[in-house]
């Protein structure tokens, strides 16, 4: 147990500003002060694997590490769409997906937004026109932010969803 | 020891069973074996394999033109591997399954059944298994009549997968938990259904294929760098191995031969892979059992690890940096020393923290004897990687069937006996420690010159088998050109089709709470599988 706080000490806290620029930092605060008006604090994402190769899992798992600490700012990812506020889809959203796809949609409480994350989830990406898939997101649902990048990197996850924050409350 | 030790008994038992061999190959699909066979003997062939304690690897089928099939089934023993081969008339598309002498030929089988309309007519179960109900029953996407953007399957209010036939469980205090396709974490889709009396697990059923993409029919017509992009996306976790055993395979059947250098970066980028993917799940599983501190630590220093590959190769995982011929990048001086300088650093860190996961009995109490998977299930089912590892398996291809550049290195290889999450977590940790002594290695022995070769068209139908050792284990990549040096069948057997089945079975008499952890310590690939 002494070998373990001490790891904890000497570790220290990793979690870095956002961006080496201040600008998203001043986003980021920009951004919390919105999520404690609109949302009491807390900003809910449920992620849902359309199809996804599971790169872009692991990059939102990314946003999780403590060196992103995405939960600092008030975002956090739930279990279930009826605690969620946005949905963030993955994958070109395969054909035996597309069911699930828009019961969980239809299971988010409004208001609500959709996320389209990776290439894929776009427009298919590299599997666009193949027999097994809908071509992204949009040929179902109307995304609100497309994230591009096969995968996104964390960096880039974190900024769409503080944009996709600030354009609702900031006018 | 001579390679193919064991091919001539092999030959000599079929002669007895008068399984009649039409010849043979060293050549066609080198450093693999080809035996040539009758249909009928298709079934009997594999028994004779099975007495000889050979194991099944893949099966795998070509459309060779409107009237044939091509079957290929795959098996290993002591490193070398056999394709045995028989031709099949698709007028009456029926075979004789593998799966009652080898367990591990079952959804497989049920694969090439639903993709190319074979019937294997002693199959244990005829159900559907890749396709839902996307498309129709009498569809087949692997023939080549079918459409690679067939819009049928499109449909805006798609049916469910209604009316599978899941096994059913009855009595009094029986009750069943369904389970996905989408889950509660951050994770793929794919369906469990659970039968448990209190908090006992009596069984558990899988059903896959929910992000089937059609990766095999949308390889057909691709470039050898499109097929190489494709790969590195059948799953994301493996994009660099799984996009190794394609350029094997497709180099191979160019007789390609890449420069030694870009076979050494390649094994670097394969380690780094092995190494992150490892230390992301040891902290996962440590997770699952609310362990948060090694989520933390362990996630830090993947973190930190992918950060050094976006450095180096401009890919936090690695994707697009394999190319048909070599590698895309190079590493230069000083990006050695900073290699190796991590290499240090992280192995201090991994040692100080399994010291401390070790010391932990919450731990200890949550992962001993979980899971268990006995050495004998193992084999049967045939599992792969750290899974079977974990329970006496004792294979790696890196060691078992050279590739370059690990002949020219010191390949070790972790084995246990117990096979509970315990021991797949040790092994998971046993493999970080050896990668960085490999990597360690690659780096002193690394050799000079270019990092890629200018690509060569294959001959019309030139064919190539690809294999190596993926983080998960085994991986079996098979392609066949056409005459314009464009795919015409591409066939990747990810370690999942094998591991996956496994969970239905160490999850026996286990907790329903505990499957989470069960499940991350086998952490089967779902898009690896579906395809």
């Amino acid at each position: 147990m002494l070998k373990l706080l001490n790891k904890i000490r000497k570790t220290g806290i990793v979690t870095e500003p956002v961006d080496r620029s201040a600008e998203l930092d001043a986003l980021g605060l920009e951004v919390k002060s919105i999520i404690d008006k609109h949302y009491a604090g807390s900003f809910a994402i449920r992620a849902v694997d359309a199809g996804s190769c599971n790169a872009c899992e692991l990059e939102i798992h990314a946003l999780n590490n403590p060196l992103y600490d995405i939960e600092r700012f008030g975002v956090h990812f739930v279990a279930s769409p009826r605690h969620a506020d946005a949905l963030l889809v993955t994958g070109p959203v395969s054909c035996h997906m597309s069911a699930a796809l828009l019961r969980v949609w239809r299971a988010v409480p409004e208001p609500k937004w959709l996320i389209a994350m990776g290439d894929c989830a776009i427009d298919g990406g590299e599997f666009a026109g193949s027999y097994a898939v809908m071509d992204g997101v949009n040929t179902l649902l109307k995304a609100d932010v497309l994230i591009p990048g096969c995968p996104p990197t964390p960096a880039l996850i974190l900024r769409a969803v503080l944009q996709l924050l600030q354009g609702m409350h900031s006018r | 020891m001579n390679r193919f030790d064991w091919l001539s008994e092999l030959i000599a038992r079929c002669e007895d069973e008068h399984i009649l061999l039409r010849g043979g190959s060293a050549a066609e699909l080198a450093p693999a074996h080809v035996l040539n066979l009758d249909v009928e003997d298709w079934g009997r062939f594999a028994e004779v394999a099975k007495q000889q304690v050979i194991r099944w690897c893949a099966i795998w089928a070509l459309q060779q033109d409107d009237e044939n099939l091509l079957l290929n089934a795959c098996f290993e023993k002591e490193g070398d591997y056999l394709v045995v081969r028989a031709p099949l008339e698709l007028r009456s598309p029926v075979l004789p399954s593998h799966t009652p002498v080898y367990p591990a030929a079952n959804r497989p089988e049920r694969h090439m059944q639903d993709m190319f309309g074979v019937l294997f007519s002693n199959h244990p179960d005829h159900r559907r298994w890749t396709r839902h109900q996307a498309w129709s029953e009498e569809d087949y996407p692997l023939r080549k009549n079918f459409p690679a953007s067939n819009e049928k399957s499109k449909t805006v209010e798609p049916a469910t997968d209604h009316h599978y036939n899941f096994f059913q469980a009855q009595g009094a205090a029986v009750y069943e938990i369904p389970v996905g396709p989408i889950h509660a974490g951050i994770i793929e889709p794919g369906y469990f259904r659970f039968q448990a009396v209190g908090e006992r697990v009596l069984n558990l059923e899988e059903r896959l294929g929910y992000v089937h993409k059609g990766i095999e029919k949308i390889a057909e017509g691709r470039d050898p760098a499109g097929l190489t992009k494709l790969a590195g996306r059948i799953s994301g976790d493996t994009t660099l191995a799984h996009s190794w055993a394609a350029c094997m395979a497709m180099e191979r059947a160019a007789k390609l031969k890449i420069p030694a250098r870009a076979e050494y970066i390649r094994a670097l980028l394969a380690e780094r892979e092995r190494v992150a993917n490892h230390l992301g799940d040891i902290g996962a599983v440590c997770n699952d059992v609310g362990f948060a501190f090694a989520f933390i630590q362990f996630g830090r220093l993947r973190e930190i690890w992918q950060r050094t590959n976006m450095e180096m190769f401009h890919h936090r995982m690695l994707m697009d940096v394999m190319i048909p011929g070599g590698v895309k990048y190079d590493l230069q001086g000083a990006q050695i020393n900073e290699l190796q300088q991590q290499h240090t650093d992280l192995k201090a860190e991994v040692t100080e923290l399994m010291e401390i996961l070790d010391n932990n009995t919450s731990l200890e109490d949550r992962l001993l004897n979980t899971g268990v998977l006995s050495p004998e299930l193992a084999e049967k089912l045939g599992v792969l990687g750290y899974v079977g590892k974990a329970s006496g398996i004792d294979y790696d291809v890196r060691r078992d069937h050279v590739y370059a550049p690990y002949g020219q290195l010191t390949v070790e290889s972790p084995c246990y006996q117990y096979g509970d999450v315990a021991s797949r977590v040790r092994v998971r940790a046993d493999e970080i420690f050896q990668s960085l002594k490999l990597m360690d290695e690659m780096l002193t022995k690394m050799p000079e010159g270019e990092i890629s070769i200018q690509w060569k068209q294959p001959l019309a139908g030139a064919e190539g088998i690809g294999i190596v050792e993926g983080w998960r284990g085994e991986i079996i990549s098979f392609v066949r050109f056409d005459d314009a040096g464009r795919i015409s069948r591409f066939y990747s057997r990810d370690p999942s089709w094998l591991n996956w089945p496994a969970i239905e079975q160490l999850i026996h008499g286990n907790i329903v709470p505990d499957f989470p952890v069960c499940n991350k310590s086998v952490n089967g690939s779902y898009s690896g599988h579906d395809l």
